[in-house]
């Protein structure tokens, strides 16, 4: 559920990094206590985002959710498969359900991020 | 705050895998499988809820017809016995105490059936306001309420009653015995499908969910949470106590004039209402689907082309049965006419919407 080679925030985004690119998304607790996805509004390409700072919206029918970059950098890729089918953030939040990729400003920021172990305990799961 | 109550059906829900969350006060199940599963599931098949939250008053006494007709807005002196009618209760000046179901039990007594926020106001405001001489029971705890809703409602109901129910139209309600256990059944709802909602003794509510619920999953129902309850009733815009209507707003603002029976005798809140009818309503209650992406919230302002506050969202959400997003809305008149262009400031970016017709969903509840 919480993948190893991950890196997660307090708000319960992940992040996976290769080549000083990281993919964001929601963690499956969060999609679980969302409920159904229906609606997603994400940054455009090229758009700045600073760690901790609010990047998005995730929107449930229940409710509306800020989504807070992990990192900072820039915008390089917005999952428009899930723009336009928010309900892949639930069927499948580590893989088709990505949101944005990000071309890191500071990797020395992944330090401030959660293991899965630290996010697990974190939650209480 | 005090410790939330679980209803006598909450063991049921945890081992069903619900998600409970804490509802005015109650442990309620927000959501089973998913809001638009179960939402879809009962305007296609049909759902079982556990509505045990909502509160139970029992008013009975000589001349409780007349008094009680005092303290609601429609008329429960003409209702028949064996009917149930949905009312207001309002404060004299004209808002909203609650909106609540009548029904008529016997020549002088009714069963109230109240909001799960509102149980103690009400039970303190319908006793204070009624004659001493006659009874008022708050029995909400010791009643549980479980409700079929959906097009096979009447299939499952029958068959756990061996009853046949043609014959017990929309709103009204008979007394009956599921598996040994006597229920109350009412062909009343809040979803704008067919269906019917049961009330038995909470002792004994375990025993009827199972027949129930069994009865409903074994054709491809599901139980259903608080969640797509709330979708269910917005689409059909039956107001939200709390979120569409409190005591700051009237039932002629909200659309529920012909629940106000200006021609029967006085009543709480008479003069304000028939003085707001005769001047005109300044604002109303007004159904509107998003043009822009973004869902409407409770609590988003409305404006207008200008920039200029025209009103305030009440309830808003995805409609599963739509696949749009829509809201409901206090808007000034006459920006509630129907094909008006209003904006919601969504997150400080106005986006487009259209009023509509309302219900969203057109359907023919009961029969």
């Amino acid at each position: 559920m919480y993948p190893e080679e991950l890196r997660y925030t307090e708000t319960h985004e992940w992040v996976r990094v290769g080549d000083n690119v990281a993919v964001v998304g929601l963690t499956d607790h969060a999609q679980s206590e969302l409920g159904d996805i229906v609606y997603l509004e994400l940054p455009a390409a090229g758009t700045e985002v600073t760690a901790g700072g609010e990047f998005g919206v995730v929107e449930s029918v229940k409710a509306a959710s800020d989504l807070y970059a992990p990192l900072s950098g820039e915008v390089v890729g917005v999952n428009d498969a899930a723009t336009g089918d928010p309900a892949l953030v639930n069927r499948d939040c580590y893989g088709e359900g990505w949101l944005v990729k990000v071309e890191l400003k500071d990797p020395s920021e992944l330090e401030n991020l959660k293991t899965a172990a630290e996010y697990k305990e974190f939650i209480g799961a | 705050m005090a410790k939330a109550i679980k209803t006598p059906l909450y063991e049921k829900h945890v081992s069903l895998g619900a998600k409970m969350v804490e509802f005015a006060g109650f442990v309620m199940p927000v959501q089973y499988t998913g809001i638009i599963d179960e939402h879809l599931t009962v305007r296609e098949n049909a759902g079982i809820f556990d509505l045990s939250h909502m509160g139970e008053i029992y008013v009975s006494g000589k001349g409780a017809p007349a008094a009680l007709n005092n303290v609601v807005t429609n008329d429960v002196e003409k209702l028949k016995i064996g009917k149930a009618l949905y009312t207001p209760i309002c404060t004299p000046e004209g808002g909203i105490v609650d909106d609540i179901l009548a029904y008529r039990d016997a020549d002088e007594e009714y069963m109230l059936v109240v909001n799960a926020t509102n149980i103690e106001k009400d039970f303190e405001w319908v006793a204070g306001h009624l004659p001493r001489g006659l009874a008022v029971d708050d029995r909400s705890l010791e009643t549980a309420l479980v409700a079929v809703q959906g097009p096979q409602s009447e299939l499952i109901v029958s068959e756990a009653l061996s009853e046949d129910l043609g014959e017990v139209h929309y709103y009204e309600f008979i007394p009956a015995i599921v598996d040994r256990v006597p229920v109350r059944v009412s062909r009343t709802g809040y979803t704008g499908e067919d269906g019917f909602e049961v009330y038995v003794d909470a002792a004994r509510a375990a025993e009827v969910w199972d027949v129930l619920y069994d009865l409903t999953t074994g054709i491809g129902g599901v139980p259903v949470g608080l969640g797509a309850r709330d979708t269910l009733r917005l689409e059909m815009k039956y107001c939200l106590y709390g979120s569409d209507i409190d005591e700051g707003t009237t039932p002629l603002e909200a659309g529920i004039a012909w629940t106000v029976k200006l021609d029967k005798g006085d009543f709480i809140g008479k003069g304000p209402l028939q003085k707001q009818k005769k001047e005109g309503l300044k604002r109303k209650l007004a159904g509107f689907v998003m043009v822009d992406s973004g869902i409407p919230r409770h609590g988003y302002d409305v404006i207008n082309v200008d920039e200029k506050g025209i009103g305030r969202v009440t309830s808003g959400s995805y409609s599963p049965s739509l696949r749009e997003n829509i809201g409901l809305g206090y808007l000034d008149l006459p920006y509630d006419e129907v094909g008006t262009e209003i904006l919601v400031d969504i997150r400080k970016k106005p986006r487009l919407a259209r009023v509509v017709e309302t219900p969203f969903l057109k359907l023919l509840a009961g029969k």
